[in-house]
């Protein structure tokens, strides 16, 4: 058996009888636990929107709750129109269907490389159906790759609710400190917009939080400047900023 | 059931006398990705065990049938449908904790253990010893990173498997966490530590002087 296993023939069938079987199992194992990981996915996605928002989930079904609480909303970037959608994954089809759109100069800065004009909006109502908040999906580059963050923000969409970092690839430590309640905490209650549609929220060194500035993270200049830049671009005018004037002159529907 | 000489050197051997990363120093590149927490080390931990040992068990299997011209590929082959099948797993199973793995599952292809053990064991011995030599290997592995994850997350972050065990100067307690072990390049140093360590009770693992 050994001695003609050196052949070109033999070498052929091996190679091509052991692709065969390996390539059965990895499509097996994908295929098979694909519906387990799309779930996983969508639920933490939820999780991370509504735990954003502040709505308490400690114990319940996320997709339930989720359904009931959160009305997925998609803001249109050129004509300014807001949308509702039935479900996450209708909004997140039409999101990538939507036109691309030129990235501003502010976006380039914060590291936005392709901006697709319908952007999420998720709209959190309170157990009796009123408007709770809003949510949306900010993006910008960190040190070592893109940062990725729900914001929350007050129906008046002028103050921030909450910010979560839910996924990046920052140092943990140091840049990964990001994800610390204790220092997303200090941007509760600041304004993230003023009266004019500026933006009012800063991350710098030696930040006045009496003037809605939060602190920047030590030994993370680099990453607390994307967040800097992360907030300066996705609140303006160029990408958030309209929907949240919106907000504040009552007129979001 | 006792088991026989060669069963237990196989198994355990590795782990003291032929640690995979303090003896051979293979390995050590996912060691200093994965130790900043306890829980995100043992989930390493258990996949690179699961892939050294059912690689080795495979290529063990078929080693009378691979033709020595592109054995390598062969291995490689095995080795990688298996650390798909483990990714593909955790993310089913353990979402959290292979968000945060991400690239390093994909990176135990290149986990020279594996690979190592594949040429220098399973071509050779039968089914059932490379089976074990792929779990003691991968206990050995473990044994060190878990050492490892254990100083780093202690003194780096004052916890251990996410939980608080000494409050945070921060937090309002009376640990100051020393910042460097945070960082990749601290497993360097505690690795190098264990090493010294396990050569001053074993001077027989001391390499003899180049001349």
């Amino acid at each position: 058996m050994a001695s003609n296993k050196e052949t070109v023939g033999k070498t052929f069938t091996v190679v091509i009888i052991l692709c065969l079987v390996c390539s059965i199992i990895v499509s097996g194992s994908a295929v098979l636990l694909k519906p387990r990981q799309q779930a996983n996915a969508a639920e933490a996605k939820q999780l991370n929107i509504m735990e954003t928002a502040g709505i308490d989930t400690a114990g319940k079904a996320i997709p339930e709750l989720f359904a009931q609480r959160v009305k997925p909303l998609g803001y249109n970037l050129d004509s300014q129109e807001v949308t509702t959608f039935d479900s996450l994954v209708a909004l997140e089809q039409a999101t990538s269907d939507s036109a691309m759109m030129r990235v501003s100069p502010t976006g380039q800065v914060a590291g936005v490389r392709d901006l697709h004009s319908l952007v999420p909006v998720y709209q959190i109502m309170d157990e009796q159906g009123a408007t709770d908040a809003y949510v949306l999906e900010l993006r910008g580059a960190g040190l070592w790759g893109m940062m990725y963050a729900f914001l929350a923000v007050e129906p008046n969409g002028q103050d921030i609710r909450g910010i979560y970092f839910y996924d990046h690839s920052e140092t943990p430590g140091l840049g990964g400190e990001i994800q610390n309640p204790r220092w997303t905490a200090r941007f509760e209650g600041k304004p993230a917009v003023d009266a004019n549609g500026n933006v009012a929220i800063a991350v710098k060194k030696g930040a006045n939080e009496a003037q809605g500035e939060v602190d920047a993270l030590s030994g993370a200049t680099i990453t607390s400047n994307g967040v800097n830049h992360t907030l300066q671009y996705w609140l303006s005018t160029n990408a958030y900023g309209g929907f949240l004037a919106q907000l504040s002159k009552g007129g979001a529907n | 059931m006792a088991l026989s000489k060669d069963v237990k050197k196989t198994l355990f051997g590795p782990i003291l006398d032929n640690n995979p990363i303090a003896l051979q120093i293979l390995g050590v590149c996912s060691a200093l990705a994965v130790t900043s927490s306890l829980d995100k080390t043992l989930v390493m931990c258990i996949a690179l065990t699961f892939v050294t040992a059912m690689s080795n068990l495979f290529i063990s299997l078929i080693r009378n049938h691979i033709p020595s011209s592109v054995r390598i590929i062969v291995q490689m082959t095995i080795i990688a449908s298996l650390v798909i099948v483990v990714d593909q797993l955790l993310q089913a199973f353990a979402y959290s904790i292979a968000q945060e793995l991400s690239v390093f599952v994909g990176l135990i292809i290149t986990n020279c253990i594996v690979m190592g053990r594949a040429e220098a064991f399973a071509m050779k011995e039968k089914p059932g010893l490379s089976f074990l030599d792929g779990i003691g290997n991968g206990l050995g592995y473990s044994a060190v990173l878990l050492c490892v994850g254990f100083i780093r997350e202690l003194f780096g972050s004052g916890s251990l498997f996410g939980y608080q065990i000494m409050q945070l100067a921060t937090e309002g307690g009376w640990f100051t966490p020393v910042g460097l072990l945070v960082m990749p390049p601290s497993a360097f140093f505690i690795i190098g530590g264990l090493i010294w360590g396990l050569r001053t009770l074993r001077p027989e693992q001391v390499e003899a002087k180049e001349s």
